[in-house]
């Protein structure tokens, strides 16, 4: 039951923060701090979450790190998610070959 | 309505198809946090969010309190209200009430991505075509990772775990490389994530990224002030 509010609570948090600039907000934000602030966040917050937690997603650091350096790569040039995400996928599995 | 609806959801089917492999990465890490199959995608049909989820999963995991998942959410989350407060000043005029209601749920990175970039107004039956490919390639996504993932050979899904970050990387290098402020705030960012984890045993992980995640953008927001055209990205 604990459980299922927990994901109750999270999904009400992400649908409001969705819904309501969404459907009630038609202003501009005016301040230019808070402005900048908000088109920061998701970079800082993705970086955040990736490091140092992406080396210990597979279980083995060398492999992770060997992942993580196929994503960054193929990220630098610009590929599509999916493709990014793969590379990361298969690097860190051929490493984990030889391991 | 019915050829807004066709060409929504043929502008969602590359969202769909990306989505389908990401969030089989997040199916496999649910299971592998304790958590079963439908509970997994449970959590994926309500949230339709990868990052959020993430973390959430991550509070369940480590036992934490509704506060720490309500802050965690906020806070990875809060780039949606950017989202949604652009989407909104190009919605077309037959955007009522309940449709934004409906439409809200929708809003993510990507398809955010793909409707700010159409020159046209944005009408319900065009967003609801595009979120119903995606929501539909995310949800069963998680569905298969859950369940294969205990298939799967241990190696084989080890690996597939790190597919989240790569996504996550996917979306931070590249305006890294174009903006020195973005960059700067991704280090700023990543190197007080580290120091939070290494040196010191107070903070829990979902207030880490918080932590990191507000103070880097708030040394970003003052260093490099946005131009108004960037705003609208």
């Amino acid at each position: 039951m604990k459980l299922f509010l927990y994901i109750f609570v999270m999904a009400m948090v992400t649908y409001l923060i969705r819904m309501i600039p969404f459907a009630f907000f038609s202003k501009k934000i005016k301040s230019r701090f808070f402005r900048s602030f908000l088109y920061y966040i998701p970079y800082a917050v993705l970086s955040a979450m990736t490091i140092p937690a992406i080396f210990y997603s597979t279980g083995n650091i060398l492999s992770a790190a060997v992942g993580t350096a196929a994503a960054v790569l193929f990220a630098y040039f610009g590929a599509p998610l999916i493709v990014v995400a793969l590379a990361a996928a298969l690097a860190a599995y051929l490493t984990g070959l030889f391991i | 309505m019915k050829k807004e609806f066709k060409l929504g959801m043929y502008h969602g089917i590359p969202i769909g198809l990306g989505y389908l492999s990401v969030s089989f990465g997040f199916g496999i890490m649910a299971v592998k946090s304790g958590l079963t199959t439908l509970t997994a995608a449970l959590i994926s049909a309500s949230n339709l969010t990868s990052a959020g989820q993430a973390a959430g999963v991550g509070v369940i995991a480590a036992g934490g309190s509704l506060i720490e998942m309500i802050l965690v959410q906020l806070t990875i989350n809060l780039r949606y209200s950017l989202m949604s407060l652009s989407l909104s000043q190009k919605l077309d005029r037959s955007f009522t009430l309940p449709h934004k209601l409906l439409v809200a749920f929708g809003i993510t990175d990507e398809i955010f991505a793909v409707s700010a970039g159409r020159k046209e107004k944005l009408t319900p039956w065009y967003m609801y075509g595009m979120i119903m490919v995606s929501f539909a390639g995310w949800v069963t996504g998680t569905f298969l990772g859950a369940s294969a993932g205990e298939l799967l050979p241990a190696s084989v899904s080890a690996a597939l775990s790190i597919m989240l970050y790569g996504m996550f990387i996917a979306i931070i290098v590249p305006p890294s490389r174009k903006e020195k402020s973005v960059l700067t705030v991704v280090v700023i960012a990543a190197l007080i994530s580290i120091l939070l984890r290494y040196c010191q045993t107070v903070v829990s992980g979902g207030f880490a990224v918080i932590i990191s995640a507000v103070a880097a953008s708030a040394a970003g927001a003052f260093l490099f002030p946005v131009r108004d055209e960037e705003e609208s990205h």
